[in-house]
């Protein structure tokens, strides 16, 4: 018999998200659904930018998550390091292939709205390189895990590599910066929440609530998988010990 | 540690030891990119700086897989983790060791490929310099992606995609360096940069691969 | 009731269905291993019960 976190953590994590995940998934569902149908039926086109403003409720939440979500794994590998909890380990693990999604449709809805207007798929620009170099970090991340047979190895390596790669990540977006100053706009969301004066980039009022519902689907849609995922990671884990012994015999 | 540096240096020296194969795929790698953009020399000589910081990047990758991939075979990494030697020490001789073999030849090597890249001259000494510079981050760097993949069947390409995002701040600050220095611009500040990187990594990251090595020696 | 897309209709169209498409993948995709790793982990534990 190993120590009471082996057993009865991964266990107790199970039953509570379990009972979450109904909740989690409805809220997601409703937050997504009337964020998403607000932004595309009921808000107005931009002056400049016309329709394609509407992609502002897809590009700017999945940029947030792709971001969070690799803190999140952050997080949840120190956790692991620190007090050795299998459950944290796996949610990193479980966590990084909806970074990775996110990533992928911040870039690509970012490329669809740059085509317009800037009158290119794609620029070497500070933003979307970084998110390019995020990406890569989510795929060694991923492939890491895959490689390494071992499930505390594996959490072990993956998670002195997310440090590092935390580190390199932040590092490379101010060197991005400093090689090409690039064609995306600030960062203009959070002037909005903050009722700044009239400056011309901030994100107006009229697009300002669908958008706050999005994000905070996003953000729920990111904490439903990663409990379902986690759930899985959990059960794979055991199955895989279980097979271990099995054939010890 | 002086000892295991002269030895993982003889061994590099030693036939097989691969000591020349990253100066010859540096050479070749240049050759390959003239022929592909083609011989205008005015071409050349703008995309030179770039052109040479990559091959550095990529002969450097190509030798990473030896520097624990052997010891780890014969078992001698085995007796050396037993060694008085803390594991920091270890990994960073190991990276001291790659890159005398590696990093240094092609620091000497790159000038004169620019010259048959037709470098401008003011580009030659900042070339030198920041490939001089850059390098070692390069190798301390590989180091901890080889400690990492080093438990692995087939790490090399995995390694790959672990190492080179990590490369990227050098790449940036050290062909920017590059670039300024040849189009006669201020370098202070990249270079300032790319020197502050390659000194927090040779200072913190050793940490990080003893600790990783540590782990896939468990 | 479809709302006016003007010139950029392809844009905001194909943006919104490439993000949607992606985001049902995942959470198809999740939810299948989820049932498989759940079946799975019951048919072995199912027999390591009755070997006992």
């Amino acid at each position: 018999m190993k120590s009471i976190w082996e057993y009865a953590n991964p266990k107790k994590f199970i039953e509570t998200s379990q009972a979450l995940l109904p909740w989690v998934t409805g809220l997601t569902v409703v937050c997504m659904v009337v964020g998403l149908v607000w932004g595309f039926f009921f808000t107005p086109d931009d002056y400049r930018q016309g329709s394609t403003v509407k992609i502002i409720y897809l590009h700017v939440p999945a940029a947030l998550m792709a971001i969070n979500g690799w803190f999140m794994m952050l997080l949840a590998s120190l956790i692991w390091l620190i007090r050795r909890h299998h459950v944290s380990a796996l949610a990193a693990r479980a966590a990084a292939p909806i970074g990775a999604v996110m990533t992928i449709i911040a870039l690509a809805t970012g490329a669809i709205w740059g085509q317009p207007m800037w009158g290119t798929w794609w620029v070497w620009d500070p933003r979307l390189t970084s998110f390019l170099i995020l990406f890569l970090f989510y795929l060694g991340y991923i492939a890491l895990w895959a490689a390494v047979e071992d499930d505390d190895t594996a959490a072990d390596l993956t998670s002195i590599l997310c440090i590092v790669g935390s580190v390199f990540a932040v590092l490379s977006r101010y060197a991005v910066h400093f090689w090409n100053q690039g064609l995306h706009q600030g960062a203009s969301v959070m002037r909005a929440g903050a009722l700044a004066g009239d400056t011309e980039e901030r994100v107006s009022n009229v697009f300002a609530a669908p958008l706050f519902l999005s994000m905070a689907g996003f953000v729920l849609f990111f904490v439903a998988l990663v409990l379902l995922r986690t759930q899985t990671e959990i059960r794979a884990r055991r199955m895989r010990a279980l097979m271990a012994r099995e054939r010890r015999g | 540690m002086i000892a295991l540096l002269t030895r993982d240096l003889k061994l590099a020296v030693r036939a097989g030891g691969g000591f020349g194969l990253g100066l010859a795929f540096f050479l070749i790698l240049v050759a390959l990119v003239a022929f592909g953009v083609g011989p205008e020399s005015a071409l050349l000589a703008r995309i030179a700086p770039g052109i040479l910081w990559v091959g550095a990047l990529l002969a450097c990758l190509l030798s990473l897989d030896r520097i624990f991939a052997l010891d780890r075979e014969d078992g001698s990494l085995d007796l050396l983790a037993t060694a008085p030697l803390p594991m920091e020490g270890i990994v960073t001789v190991k990276a001291l060791a790659h890159w005398i073999t590696t990093g240094l030849p092609l620091v000497v090597a790159a000038p004169l490929l620019a010259l048959m890249l037709s470098l401008p001259g003011e580009g030659y000494l900042w070339l030198f310099l920041s490939l001089l510079l850059g390098t070692p981050a390069l190798s301390v760097l590989g180091t901890f992606g080889a400690a990492l993949t080093v438990g692995l069947k087939r790490g090399g390409l995995l390694m790959s995609l672990i190492v080179l995002p990590l490369y990227v701040p050098t790449l940036i600050f050290g062909a920017e360096v590059a670039r300024r220095g040849a189009g006669g611009l201020s370098v202070e500040v990249p270079l300032l940069l790319l020197a502050g990187i390659t000194c927090a990594t040779l200072a913190l990251l050793p940490f990080a691969s003893a600790a990783v090595l540590r782990v896939n020696l468990r | 009731m479809m709302p006016e897309l003007g010139k950029y209709a392809d844009t905001v169209l194909s943006a919104y269905a490439v993000s949607l498409l992606l985001l049902v993948v995942l959470a198809v995709w999740s939810i299948w291993r989820a049932r498989k790793m759940r079946a799975e982990l019951e048919t072995v534990e199912a027999r390591r019960k009755r070997a006992q």
